[in-house]
């Protein structure tokens, strides 16, 4: 494998400078904190929700810098977007990490450089780390929950 | 007497493979070992020529099977120094070790008492153990780590100091900090504050890379794994003292481990049967018999020997350079050859993906010890480990991809 086809440019600049990194949120609707054992990151992802939309989400915590970059990525794609749109992001990215094709290329902005990290199937989990969050916490917030933990055996 | 390593590489099919164009560069040992040929020799003989079923059979063939079997097991009670009727095989170590929380732990231990362990356990010797406190109601106690990654012998003590301890799960070699644990000791100490507790170690660390003599290191259990001392996969060993397993109930029941089977129940078979239920990994018997001819032509004072030379020129080489941390103890005599450390600025995860994409295997992650991880103020480490195969010309490799990895993730 070569780093590149890993390691993308668009990739180690989300890294480097990522994006709604940050450990607390204003007024935030839900906490959740997920893990991945497989390599022991950890993630804390907290949004904020108005008038159906997501409109505030940070996220912080200990990760390699595919799990770091991609949850960057995640928040420019889903801040703004009403909750369901949001999740159906989600699992157009999670498909793409299982190898399909995007059909929202678009709407994943520089989430789709993650593509080819569909390749290292021991880095999927690092990518769609962030991305599963997001996806817990608007579950919680749909649910009425304010506060969840996970811990990804299986994504 | 040192061994030729550029010989002993040539008995190892993968170590002659090129990765991504570079010379592979295995450090990985500590989570599983290569395999020489005369392994893979021993487990296909027994699959072309001596198969059949072992116990059972009254025919010429199946007895072959039986003697390889039953002379693996000799083979093994020699190397290690204990009495064939104490070696039980199993799958791997983690069996092993469930097989004593299960008929000991889970038996022998009743609400009041309390289990020794450390915070330094491979998950093998850890969750069996936690798992049964948890259920029958017992306490469990953990020996901390010194500044230097050894445990903390007087805590230790304290630990002992009400006489509740009736078990101690203590590894031998740390598979993280390296760490070389004194068994024999903490033994002592466990059983002076309780003459009745028994002592389990986890040996998968030590007996790949150590003279090993169960006999002298007066515990009462020890487990072992085939696949990290060059043998194959799905196959270990309990060690234990052939009275103290007549006298425990089965773990796993089936064939070949009963004595007589009515329709109502069933009496045991004779030690260590009776703890080996179905039929067995006999081709993986023969593999490590095998194993263990390689590692006794070459002397297990001689493995050490090189491990610790080796050893100390990775610790060198690390500790040369300033943004690496390295856990555990820096003196290669009490450690052994694995090796654990922090590269400042950049996650274990991508310092892997670059030593891997340059041929050089490192484990990355928490290593099966997440309560040590804690410990240590990590989510993960990088690690190398070093065996029989490694040389020096393995070191530049990993020292220069772990440099392109600092370069590389600089922000």
């Amino acid at each position: 494998m070569s780093m590149e086809d890993l390691y993308q440019e668009i990739i180690l600049d989300h890294y480097r400078k990522p994006h709604n990194q940050a450990p607390t949120l204003e007024d935030e609707d839900v906490h959740v904190h997920h893990s991945n054992p497989l390599c022991g990151d950890e993630m804390d992802l907290r949004i904020r929700v108005a008038d159906g939309r997501l409109d505030g989400l940070v996220f912080d915590g200990e990760g390699c810098s595919i799990s770091q970059a991609s949850a960057s990525a995640m928040s420019d794609v889903v801040i703004g977007r009403e909750l369901p749109d949001a999740l159906d992001l989600a699992e157009e990215f999670r498909r793409m990490m299982h190898g399909d094709e995007p059909t929202r290329a678009d709407d994943l902005l520089d989430a789709v450089a993650f593509q080819g990290v569909a390749k290292f199937p021991v880095r999927v989990k690092c990518a769609l780390l962030g991305w599963m969050a997001m996806k817990d916490a608007i579950e919680s917030h749909q649910r009425g929950a304010t506060a969840h933990t996970v811990t990804h055996d299986e994504e | 007497m040192a061994f030729d390593v550029a010989t002993l590489r040539k008995e190892f099919p993968t170590l002659s493979r090129e990765l991504e164009g570079h010379r592979l560069v295995y450090l990985d040992s500590a989570a599983s070992s290569q395999t020489p040929v005369r392994v893979l020799d021993a487990m296909d003989h027994y699959y072309r020529w001596s198969r059949s079923n072992v116990h059972r059979g009254v025919y010429p063939l199946a007895e072959e099977a039986t003697d390889l079997y039953e002379g693996a097991r000799s083979s093994l009670a020699r190397f290690v120094d204990a009495d064939p009727r104490g070696v039980v095989f199993t799958k791997n170590a983690t069996e092993a070790c469930n097989l004593v929380a299960y008929s000991w732990v889970r038996r022998e231990m009743h609400p009041g008492e309390a289990i020794l362990t450390t915070v330094m356990e491979h998950h093998a010797n850890h969750v069996p153990f936690t798992h049964a406190a948890n259920e029958r109601g017992l306490e469990v106690r953990h020996i901390p780590l010194t500044s230097d990654g050894q445990l903390d012998l007087e805590a230790a003590g304290e630990l002992l100091a009400d006489g509740r301890v009736t078990f101690a799960a203590i590894g031998h070699v740390s598979n993280v900090l390296g760490t070389i644990n004194d068994v024999a000791t903490i033994a002592d100490m466990v059983r002076s504050a309780n003459p009745d507790a028994m002592v389990q170690v986890d040996g998968a660390q030590a007996v790949p890379h150590l003279a090993v003599s169960f006999r002298d290191l007066g515990v009462d259990f020890y487990a072992v794994t085939g696949h990290k001392m060059l043998g194959p996969t799905g196959i270990g060993a309990l060690l234990a003292d052939p009275d103290r397993l007549e006298s425990m109930e089965p773990f796993l029941t089936g064939g070949d481990m009963i004595r007589d089977v009515t329709l109502e129940g069933a009496t045991w078979n004779d030690v260590p049967q009776k703890f080996e239920a179905g039929t067995p990994m006999i081709a993986e018997a023969a593999g490590l018999a095998a194993a263990v001819d390689v590692l006794t032509e070459l002397g297990m004072d001689a493995v050490r020997e090189h491990e610790v030379a080796l050893t100390t020129r990775l610790l060198d080489a690390l500790d040369a350079m300033p943004s690496i941390e390295v856990h555990g103890p820096r003196d290669p005599q009490v450690r052994g050859g694995a090796v654990s450390f922090a590269v400042d600025g950049v996650h274990p995860h991508d310092v892997g993906a670059m030593l891997g994409s340059r041929g050089v295997c490192v484990r990355v992650g928490h290593h099966c010890t997440k309560p040590l991880m804690r410990s240590l103020g990590v989510n993960a480490t990088v690690r190398a480990s070093v065996y029989v195969y490694n040389d020096a010309d393995d070191l530049p490799p990993l020292i220069d991809g772990i440099e392109a990895a600092q370069a590389f993730f600089a922000r």
